[in-house]
């Protein structure tokens, strides 16, 4: 969408990230609530009963503060947790804990692209906080509204991401929430799947004439449970803010929610006293000191991140920006193909270019998932060796691909038995003359100028050798045999 | 074999078990009578659950016919209805927990449990432990066993006057800002409030979690020692409970205070201190000086403070603390509501009593945006001053020597029109917990026939000096005829 070049859009994102712990926030009970009954994953912390206490998930700070370092924030040496009053009852306790004014992890920036441009988004800080537990509106069995509530959710590890109102346009939201989770999912921290909830992002919109200065007013703006609604979302409530002022009226700070069925965004009905949460610090929970040695551990424990590993797949190893972009979408098939580039020892865009059509292919033709490849990298190394050396055609290379997939034998196995390609001249012209011999219409139509009569020919061959003769031998090999063609 | 076998000390009836004198059956039946001959008068229980407190006196004579022993095997003991019993109601003395049974034990009744106590039911106390004088609990109010038409202090005041009534021969209780040493001082009893964080809070429902702190009340310092190292150490449930390994307690009671160094400080018998209150107190300090104690004065300059920033700290954690009472998942409910607006609004307004709304509106205003600085954080900041000054005088001193309460016990319904008069019955003992020290009462005398407390105040996790001072106190004091109990009328 193109914006009015008389408004200025000021955007900012609060993400909210399912950390992906074996327990919850506070409390052992198992996280991985997403298949559960309802209501079984539950125990008396998160469900808030008289007396209990929490205990922080040492496993989510950690990973907290992974993102934070993948984010280039600064990690203070001091933290806390503190209570963020509101009554609703998807909260057990009627307070959040949360982190007010000492967060794990403060400022920060991620580097996007979009509309042909590159741009730095600042981060203002990470937190670390619980999710509530999940309401359902139903109609009873009285035929009158109802409210279920699913306790499973309530203490699952939330991490906070908030940017600074620094995106301009929803294309520039969609740029900065994908490559967020892409680095949310190389680092392991979350699943980060928005259909599940794993990852949440709500947008903060207001729109400003040009030259006048920017207000406080704001609307937030949720419910969008994809990419695709975000981008609408947003392009929908700059548009509406736009026309707002086109018939003078003026900004109203509310929260709106995203209807997909309609296409619009609605107003919601917000929590009650939303507007003071009475944050206190924590006292169930001593703060926290993190020390250099534990930031300087987790920083070891982390992977090389999708910029430097695409920085290095297109400045050091010469593949194509576009292959090396739709690589590293996929942690794991980037982590395959850099261990099989690493054992071929050939050109690096090859193997990228193999691994993005043939092994892609095959992967999801099993529908499988790069950790089940039944190929290893050395494996796929050496096949891309046999085709190097000329053992193999591009054809048949791909034919061999495909049986070590069914069959999980090694590429030697399947040459051995199927034979390698014939690159010899002698063997083939011997061929070839037999093929000219035995097509004596093909020959002729060949010298009376049809010039395809040589793919003819050249199938006969590929024939009678079963695949295996080198292609590009054939047809020269038959030109000179065929001495020139009519059209020549 | 007597038949007031109740009397006895958990010290005695250790030494009696484990002698075979008596099995626990016949001690627990002797408190279960007891409580069915005074509670009446007393009204210290909430709940007395004597069938299972007798199977677990069988088990406990089954254990030591085994060959099983330990301090707390077979002893009778009551529990404060703020703590979590698994399988039995807890109130808080709340018409809003009503019908709450816990599917968990605290921490401390798991401990006493393990130890093999007989836990014979849970003790009235003042409504979510916010009171002075346990007229705010939401089901009956306490009486002195000294005097019937008095308040047994609070708020655990169901704790104290059964401990002072023999209806139990030791009881836990909480102290918030004095809510163990301040019923143990106008009950004749000892109170002990450990150190922050000495004893998990783990299943102890929360009023001010930077200052709640389970502890004893007792016949003697020798059981607060016993029951001290029972409950205390630490609890990976509760992140607040400190790692120090604990010390058989009652192991160091020497009777010894000789060269103890013990602070006085005039802010403790100042003004609104009871004449014959601070007497008592003053004559406790002489006998221990006499003993070869040495007394020195000290200044705890911000002891005045102590009551404001209280009443600010403690109302805003309260005010989160009680939020979760809401119908929705336990206890009352309003099943008539429209909506689940009306249900958590009818619910609150009907469940909470007058002094836990009061306390809930105090701490959300102190929150509130725009006074937080004024008012909660600045009263952070005076905490610190206060614990400063304890920091500076125990540079000198080894216990600090002060009064309990400033009096002793008043009328039922002397204060309850008057709030701050009320609030003030904590003036001596808010400094302690706001400072997170061990702080124990021992009775030093009386006063026209009712109990004075002698408050000790100990440095962070020395109580073991803060019980030898108390115990060679209560060895050193002389043996007054005491009083004749209400109850024994």
């Amino acid at each position: 969408m193109t914006i009015d070049p008389g408004y200025r859009v000021v955007i900012g994102l609060e993400t909210h990230v399912q950390l992906k712990t074996a327990s919850k926030m506070f409390c052992r009970t198992s996280a991985a609530y997403a298949s559960a009954p309802p209501n079984t994953l539950v125990c008396p912390i998160c469900l808030g009963m008289p007396g209990v206490l929490p205990v922080i998930n040492a496993a989510a700070v950690d990973l907290t503060i992974m993102t934070g370092l993948a984010l280039h924030s600064e990690i203070p040496p001091h933290a806390k947790f503190d209570r963020k009053n509101y009554a609703y009852p998807d909260l057990m306790k009627w307070y959040q804990i949360s982190q007010y004014d000492l967060p794990l992890c403060v400022g920060g920036w991620l580097e996007i692209n979009a509309d042909g441009e590159t741009r730095r988004i600042d981060i203002t800080r990470v937190h670390l906080e619980e999710d509530t537990a999940k309401l359902t509106h139903v109609v009873g069995d009285d035929g009158q509204p109802a409210s279920l509530i699913d306790v499973n959710r309530s203490g699952v590890p939330l991490m906070e991401i908030v940017s600074e109102p620094d995106i301009t346009s929803a294309a520039e939201a969609m740029a900065y929430g994908l490559k967020l989770r892409n680095i949310l999912r190389w680092l392991g921290v979350s699943t980060a799947n928005m259909q599940d909830g794993a990852l949440r992002i709500d947008a903060n919109v207001s729109v400003w004439p040009s030259g006048a200065e920017v207000g406080n007013a704001k609307v937030e703006v949720k419910n969008m449970n994809s990419f695709r609604a975000l981008g609408q979302a947003l392009d929908y409530e700059i548009e509406r803010q736009i026309a707002l002022y086109e018939r003078g009226e003026r900004l109203v700070q509310e929260t709106r929610g995203w209807d997909e069925a309609a296409a619009r965004t609605v107003p919601q009905r917000t929590k009650e006293y939303a507007h003071d949460y009475r944050y206190f610090p924590e006292p169930d929970l001593p703060p926290l000191s993190i020390t250099r040695e534990r930031v300087q551990g987790l920083a070891a424990r982390m992977p090389e991140l999708p910029d430097a590993v695409r920085q290095r797949l297109v400045g050091e190893l010469g593949v194509a920006a576009t292959d090396a972009d739709e690589l590293i979408e996929d942690r794991d098939l980037t982590a395959y193909t850099l261990d099989v580039i690493e054992r071929h020892g050939g050109p690096a865009a090859e193997v990228v270019t193999w691994v993005l059509q043939d092994v892609r292919r095959l992967l999801n033709a099993r529908e499988l998932d790069v950790a089940d490849i039944p190929i290893d990298a050395a494996s796929m190394a050496r096949l891309l060796g046999l085709r190097a050396k000329g053992d193999l055609s591009t054809t048949m290379a791909g034919t061999v691909l495909e049986e070590m997939f069914a069959t999980g034998k090694s590429p030697e196995e399947i040459v051995a038995a199927r034979g390698r390609q014939i690159s010899d001249t002698d063997a083939l012209v011997e061929i070839a003359r037999e093929v000219m011999a035995a097509n004596p219409q093909a020959v002729a139509d060949y010298h009376a100028g049809k010039d395809r009569a040589i793919q003819f020919l050249m199938g006969q061959v590929m024939r009678r050798t079963r695949g295996q003769a080198n292609p590009g031998k054939v047809t020269e090999l038959l030109r000179v045999e065929l001495g020139g063609n009519g059209g020549a | 074999m007597p038949d007031d076998l109740f009397r006895l000390t958990v010290t005695e009836a250790e030494g009696a078990l484990s002698a075979g004198d008596i099995s626990s059956v016949d001690l627990t039946g002797s408190v279960l009578d007891r409580i069915d001959a005074v509670d009446a008068s007393t009204g210290a229980f909430l709940l007395v659950t004597a069938e299972a407190a007798l199977e677990q006196a069988r088990e406990a004579d089954a254990r030591r016919s085994r060959g099983d022993a330990g301090p707390l095997l077979g002893i009778p003991l009551a529990i404060k209805d703020v703590l979590c019993t698994d399988g039995v109601a807890t109130t808080c003395a709340s018409r809003i927990l009503e019908g709450f049974v816990p599917p968990y034990d605290a921490t401390v009744v798991a401990r006493l449990k393990a130890a093999g106590a007989v836990l014979v039911g849970k003790t009235n106390m003042d409504e979510f432990a916010m009171g002075s004088s346990n007229e705010n609990s939401g089901y009956h109010p306490v009486r002195n066993p000294w005097d019937l038409s008095r308040v047994p202090g609070g708020s655990s005041g169901g704790s104290a006057a059964a401990v002072a009534a023999d209806e139990c021969l030791a009881a836990l209780g909480s102290d918030t800002g004095g809510s163990v040493r301040q019923p143990a001082a106008l009950c004749g009893c000892v109170g002990l409030k450990p150190t922050y964080g000495r004893v998990s809070r783990y299943g102890l429902v929360a009023f001010a979690s930077s200052l709640d702190q389970v502890g004893p009340l007792t016949k003697s310092v020798r059981d607060a020692a016993v029951l001290l190292s029972a409950i205390s150490g630490h609890d990976s449930r509760d992140a607040t409970s400190l790692p120090e390994p604990v010390p058989d307690y009652a192991a160091a009671l020497d009777g010894s205070v000789e060269g103890l160094r013990i602070g006085v400080a005039p802010e403790y018998f100042a003004e609104g201190i009871d004449a014959g209150v601070a007497s008592a107190v003053r004559n406790a300090i002489e006998l221990l000086e006499a003993n070869g104690a040495e007394i020195r004065e000290i200044a705890l300059p911000h002891t005045e403070y102590a009551l404001p920033v209280y009443y600010v700290i403690a109302p805003s954690e309260a005010s989160a603390n009680l939020a979760r009472y809401n119908g929705v998942k336990y206890g009352l409910s309003d099943p008539q509501a429209v909506d689940v607006d009306e249900m958590m609004a009818t619910v609150r307004a009907r469940g909470f009593g007058a002094e836990v709304k009061r306390r809930i509106m105090l701490g959300t205003f102190a929150l509130s945006s725009g006074y937080y600085d004024a008012y909660y954080l600045r009263a952070q900041k005076v905490r610190t001053l206060i614990k400063q000054d304890f920091d500076a005088a125990f540079e000198s001193v080894d216990v600090i020597a002060a009064p309990t309460s400033p009096t002793t016990a008043f009328e039922l319904g002397g204060r309850t029109a008057d709030p701050l008069a009320m609030y003030r019955a904590d003036v001596l003992t808010l400094p302690a917990s706001l400072a997170g020290l061990a702080a124990i009462s021992v009775p030093c005398g009386f006063v026209d026939g009712l109990p004075v407390g002698l408050q000790l105040m100990a440095p962070p996790l020395q109580e073991a000096r803060l019980l030898r001072a108390a115990d060679a106190y209560e060895r050193l004091r002389p043996a007054a005829p005491a009083p004749r109990q209400a109850v024994e009328a």
